[in-house]
């Protein structure tokens, strides 16, 4: 059944866009970009059991880098991805050490404050982000020399990246370094008994999830063309926490279902006008109390009763 | 020819914070036996198991393995050079099935090493572990737990196993079929160090035993020398047995 709903979702994904226009695909091309972000934070949070409420500050990173080297440095867009990634999983790396000493509620502030500096670096150095100004003009990328420019084009492009991340997502759960990620956020004292460096795999889970929302953040960049600090204030954050509880945290699929609710459903909503995001907290609210193991928690229980 | 003595503690001082709960000791685990660690509460015996593991840090004295020293080495480490260790207590992830848990005692195998081939032949020794692989591990009863936590520790094929009261909780009858299994392990050739609060069923079935005392070591023998020592009777195992 899985295998069929994927087709399904997957058959949608790619007829989507002809039906849509400019703006329904540029918030299906979101979607995917915002997906990838929280698959990185679902493999912090949900295998690995740290919370972050840093990956904002990594999509902003990932956007900064590529919107910065692609107009001023006038570099081509894929070294800049790389980069973006590159630099996320390094700066990740190093935010993971307060984990090897605190946990839940004080990493989650640590991890805040850390957003929050980055957002201030965005807003005020302006020798170096163009500040409150942001970044414009920033070109969309060719692929074997055929231009990405065109919005369809880009989305089929966005999807594409989707589609690589969660095969490498699902490969690295897939592997021993899955199994160690889960061991860690289970029982770290059980883990290290079972010889897992659970000092290597905690600052792991945080750079690979850093890194995945650098990616996002590199894709993020060309889809709006424009980068300025407001989107990557903390609110983001808490929008990709969202995510990964909302669709199951923990769940291989929980940010692609999450990243719907949050990207998506507030668009659908809009018929509502002034009332949307009322409705819309109220559901999240209401989907939170009855079912806290995200959607797809609530999958889980009501297949195998 | 490898000595007759596979771990070996010296004059190993450790602790937690401030607190110093081995005083310098020293004694020698036989290879290819079993061997029992008695003494009361505060003896020191789980904190000596957790600082041959490298669970806790060695201030001072050292720890040999196959005469080669090995204090301070992370437990990853530990494990390559052949030694499980089974903590006291209940260890699997409940939350995981039964195969899942299997999965993590390969989490630190070498390169290469055929974790499928093994975990089937673990599931072929246990048959219950085979039964209840999609099981979640805590609907598993706590002597299919406890072996479950064997099975686990036996996919890297050590050499030496530390195992930490593994008798807790269990009825006596599940006592006994673990006790079975464990000698059937050291008849495999691993060499055994166990922990156990029930003294004199654990030393009726070991070859050899330790008497802990306050940090240090106050007797090492074989086993059947222990049970009918008369001071140890009185001392740790309570009356009957110097009767």
């Amino acid at each position: 059944m899985g295998i069929g709903i994927l087709a399904l979702a997957g058959a949608f994904l790619l007829v989507a866009p002809l039906g849509l226009k400019p703006y329904g695909i540029f918030i299906l091309s979101m979607w995917a970009v915002m997906t990838i972000a929280a698959i990185g934070l679902n493999l912090t949070l949900g295998y690995a059991g740290q919370i972050s409420l840093a990956q904002a500050a990594f999509v902003g990173i990932g956007a900064y880098v590529t919107a910065w080297l692609t107009t001023k440095g006038a570099w081509p867009f894929w070294p800049t991805y790389a980069l973006g990634f590159a630099s996320c999983f390094a700066v990740g790396w190093i935010l993971g050490y307060p984990a090897l000493r605190v946990q839940h509620h004080y990493l989650a502030f640590v991890t805040l404050a850390f957003n929050t500096l980055v957002y201030l670096v965005f807003r005020n150095e302006e020798w170096l982000t163009n500040g409150i100004y942001g970044i414009s003009n920033v070109p969309r990328p060719s692929l074997f020399g055929f231009s990405l420019k065109g919005g369809r084009e880009f989305y089929y492009f966005c999807l594409a990246n989707l589609v690589f991340v969660s095969l490498a997502a699902w490969w690295l759960i897939r592997s021993p370094w899955g199994r160690a990620f889960v061991a860690v956020r289970e029982n770290p004292i059980r883990a290290l008994s079972l010889g897992v460096d659970t000092r290597r795999y905690t600052l792991m889970a945080f750079a690979i999830g850093a890194g995945l929302g650098g990616i996002s953040g590199a894709l993020y960049a060309p889809l709006t063309q424009f980068v300025d600090p407001t989107p990557f204030a903390l609110g983001l954050s808490l929008n990709l926490l969202l995510m990964v509880v909302l669709g199951g945290s923990g769940y291989f699929f929980g940010p692609f279902l999450g990243a719907i609710v949050a990207v998506l459903l507030p668009e659908w909503l809009r018929f509502a006008q002034g009332y949307y995001l009322m409705g819309y907290a109220v559901l999240v609210m209401v989907m939170m109390a009855f079912w806290p193991t995200g959607l797809l928690g609530l999958a889980d229980r009501l297949l195998k009763k | 020819m490898a000595a007759a003595e596979l771990l070996k503690f010296e004059n190993v001082v450790a602790g937690y914070g401030k607190e110093t709960i081995l005083h310098g000791l020293s004694f020698a685990v036989p290879r290819g036996a079993m061997t029992t660690v008695i003494g009361p509460n505060g003896a020191g015996k789980s904190t000596a198991f957790k600082a041959a593991f490298g669970m806790l840090a060695v201030r001072s004295g050292r720890i040999l393995f196959e005469d080669r020293e090995i204090t301070n080495r992370a437990p990853r480490e530990l494990i390559g050079e052949g030694i499980c260790y089974v903590p006291q207590g209940r260890n699997i992830f409940p939350e995981l099935s039964v195969l899942h848990n299997l999965e993590f005692g390969g989490v630190a195998a070498p390169k290469g090493t055929d974790l499928k081939a093994r975990i089937e032949a673990v599931m072929d020794r246990f048959a219950v572990l085979r039964r209840k692989a999609r099981h979640q591990a805590s609907t598993l009863s706590g002597g299919e737990q406890k072996i479950l936590e064997i099975a686990r520790g036996l996919l890297l094929q050590p050499r030496l196993m530390l195992i930490d009261e593994p008798s807790i909780g269990l009825s006596p009858l599940l006592v006994e079929e673990l006790f079975a299994l464990l000698r059937e392990l050291r008849k495999g050739g691993i060499t055994l160090l166990m922990i156990e609060q029930n003294a004199k069923r654990a030393l009726e079935n070991s070859d050899y035993g330790v008497v802990l005392e306050l940090g240090r070591m106050r007797l090492q023998d074989s086993a059947r020398a222990i049970l009918s020592d008369p001071r140890i009777g009185q001392l740790f195992l309570g009356g009957g047995l110097s009767a």
